[in-house]
């Protein structure tokens, strides 16, 4: 078991500028120590501030397996909070959301804390006189993660105290976010509701190098978006297409559509596909919406906000989004072989009904455990899992369009079926994972 | 909606019958019998959360019109459906369905079938629970699914995949 915690060198082996070896996928070693050193460091998502409009509203969730809070303050700001008594250590808050009113109180012993974290009561205060109590971290209350952002609502933390600045961290990849809550004529994004929640018994950088992986609708896909165009082959010509037929077809675009589509990465690890256009781009045009977006915006930069369709976005390591669906999905870590997989839906401010539905509808068909789409992911993911257990072969190839110049311009537009940003994702796993744990 | 005098004269066993049968339609796999049992507004739905009021604007598990059920049954026929291999089966248990609702004037009638429900698959069972609400229409001479709603005991929890139909 302590294969790799001292020895930095094995770690940096692992990973080849063109492929990775197993272990990254398989090791609980390693996912204990990506759990230490590689997520704390990293800006991780937390919610988003329009789940908890008002004072004392909260959402609880696991970051990296820490439970955390994430409350809005009596002063409007949005805060982070570990999960965790300053007395016994028992998790304060059970409930996945709520509103406090006011205060946590922990079910134990009835101690009481602030909506900032500070101890507020503690049952017969006295017996703690000249105890030492009031200097110890018992006294302090709720520990605050310090680094929290908002960034057009979505709020991420670094539990770490070391690490990237958040503006530093993502980069240029935020126009991503930007586009999504630019959508909205209010610009504006409303949480919609969800969770979908999708028991993956995968490692997590399964899923994620497959958010980016456009080789694979064609194949892992054909039963089921292919299997709706071949139905939709046989309706008369003229029949109006309905909605499910619209976001199911493009699924299974050809090679070339997938490889002009296009690819851009960004430092530590973050992309997105879909640069020229995605299977996003030619959705029905939604009049009433687009008079709104006009309105706003003015016809050209309405056009311009429209007219990037992006596909997904990994925000490495736990947020993916898709702006032009307004649907993003969040990753959980849970063991080396075990991830939660997330699926929330967003309302554009100020848009009619239908955005909604059509997101609404691709999140249910795609993301959920119930989706024919997901179906097919996930047993391509439990292969993979299975799969590396065999010996005789330890490399898992990301050759795909290598080229020996790319490590030195991470920010850039590649063809859409390099593996290129799986490659990106391991330069900022093997940056993080062959530093010492933060404090 | 088009209704005939018959409509008045659904006996109790005939509206439980009905539910009987539509479960063994899946559990046998006769996919096409069981969709056609669908009208053809019908739709089969699974919501996410508990009271959820509709389908369109929040995010149910399924909420399939008989179009996407086309697609599911066609696709479980797929040689290409990875997911189905090795392939699942599935088993309700289901209690005696209760009349909820009889509107027999109009041909209408809301059944409430709470239910154990299995899906296997390899080694692998997973056991769901839940209530089904059945609201069938007397329409052309027979019953006819205009909504099957399934309430799942865990619907908002951390689900593994569901491939079938509870």
């Amino acid at each position: 078991m302590d294969r790799y915690r001292a020895h930095p060198e094995r770690i940096r082996a692992l990973v080849a500028p063109n492929q990775v070896h197993r272990d990254v996928y398989i090791d609980p070693e390693l996912f204990e120590l990506e759990m230490e050193r590689l997520w704390p460091r990293s800006w991780l998502y937390v919610g988003h501030d329009s789940q908890v409009p008002a004072a004392g509203d909260y959402l609880t969730v696991d970051l990296a397996r820490r439970p955390v809070i994430m409350v809005r303050d009596g002063d409007g700001k949005v805060r982070v909070l570990q999960n965790r008594c300053s007395h016994k250590g028992a998790k304060v808050v059970q409930a996945s959301s709520g509103n406090c009113r006011g205060m946590f109180r922990c079910p134990y012993h009835g101690w009481t804390f602030k909506l900032g974290g500070e101890l507020r009561t503690v049952p017969l205060r006295a017996g703690y006189t000249g105890t030492g109590f009031d200097q110890s971290s018992a006294a302090r209350g709720l520990v605050e993660v310090k680094n929290v952002a908002v960034y057009r609502g979505f709020v991420f933390a670094r539990l770490s105290e070391e690490g990237l600045s958040f503006e530093d961290y993502f980069g240029g990849s935020l126009s991503s976010i930007d586009n999504m809550a630019d959508r909205s004529p209010l610009g504006r994004l409303e949480y919609a509701g969800g969770p979908l929640r999708y028991e993956h018994d995968c490692n997590w950088k399964i899923f994620i190098e497959n958010l980016n992986d456009t080789m694979h609708p064609m194949v892992a896909h054909e039963s089921s978006a292919g299997t709706a165009r071949d139905l939709w082959r046989d309706v008369p010509e003229g029949t109006p297409k309905p909605m499910v037929i619209e976001l199911a077809l493009p699924f299974v675009s050809s090679y070339d559509f997938y490889d002009k589509m296009g690819v851009h990465t960004y430092p530590n690890g973050h992309s997105y596909s879909g640069v020229s256009f995605s299977i996003h781009s030619k959705y029905s045009t939604i009049p009433e919406y687009e008079t709104a977006m006009e309105t706003a915006y003015g016809a050209e930069r309405a056009r311009a906000i429209l007219g990037e369709a992006r596909h997904n976005t990994v925000y490495y390591p736990s947020l993916t989004i898709k702006g032009a669906i307004q649907s993003i999905r969040v990753v959980r870590p849970i063991a080396v072989n075990r991830t939660l997989i997330e699926s929330h839906t967003f309302r554009l401010a100020g848009a009619p009904d239908a955005l909604l539905e059509r997101s609404v509808m691709y999140t249910r068909l795609i993301n959920a455990p119930t989706s024919i789409v997901g179906h097919d992911d996930l047993h391509c993911y439990r292969a993979i899992q299975k799969g590396l257990h065999t010996d005789g072969n330890d490399w898992v190839s990301l050759h795909r369009n290598y080229s020996t110049a790319e490590s030195e311009s991470p920010d850039g537009t590649w063809n859409g079926t390099s593996e290129i940003s799986m490659r990106g994702q391991f330069r900022a796993w093997v940056a993080a994972m062959t530093q010492e744990a933060p404090q | 909606m088009s209704t005939t005098k018959a409509a008045a004269t659904v006996a109790d066993e005939t509206l439980v019958a009905f539910v009987y049968n539509e479960a063994r339609l899946v559990d046998e796999k006769r996919f096409n019998e069981w969709y056609e049992l669908f009208a053809e507004d019908g739709r089969y739905w699974i919501p996410l959360t508990r009271n959820q009021p509709e389908g369109r604007l929040h995010t149910s598990l399924m909420y399939e019109d008989k179009l996407l059920l086309r697609v599911r049954i066609d696709r479980l026929g797929s040689p290409n459906a990875f997911s189905q291999i090795p392939p699942s089966w599935c088993q309700h248990v289901l209690q005696r369905p209760e009349v909820e609702q009889r509107d027999a004037a109009n041909g209408f009638y809301v059944l409430r079938t709470p239910f154990i429900y299995a899906e296997s698959q390899g080694d692998r069972q997973d056991i769901w629970a839940g209530v089904a609400w059945h609201r069938l229409s007397w329409l052309n001479g027979g019953l006819l699914i205009r909504e099957k709603k399934v309430e799942l005991l865990n619907c908002d929890g951390a689900l593994p995949s569901l491939q079938l139909f509870p």
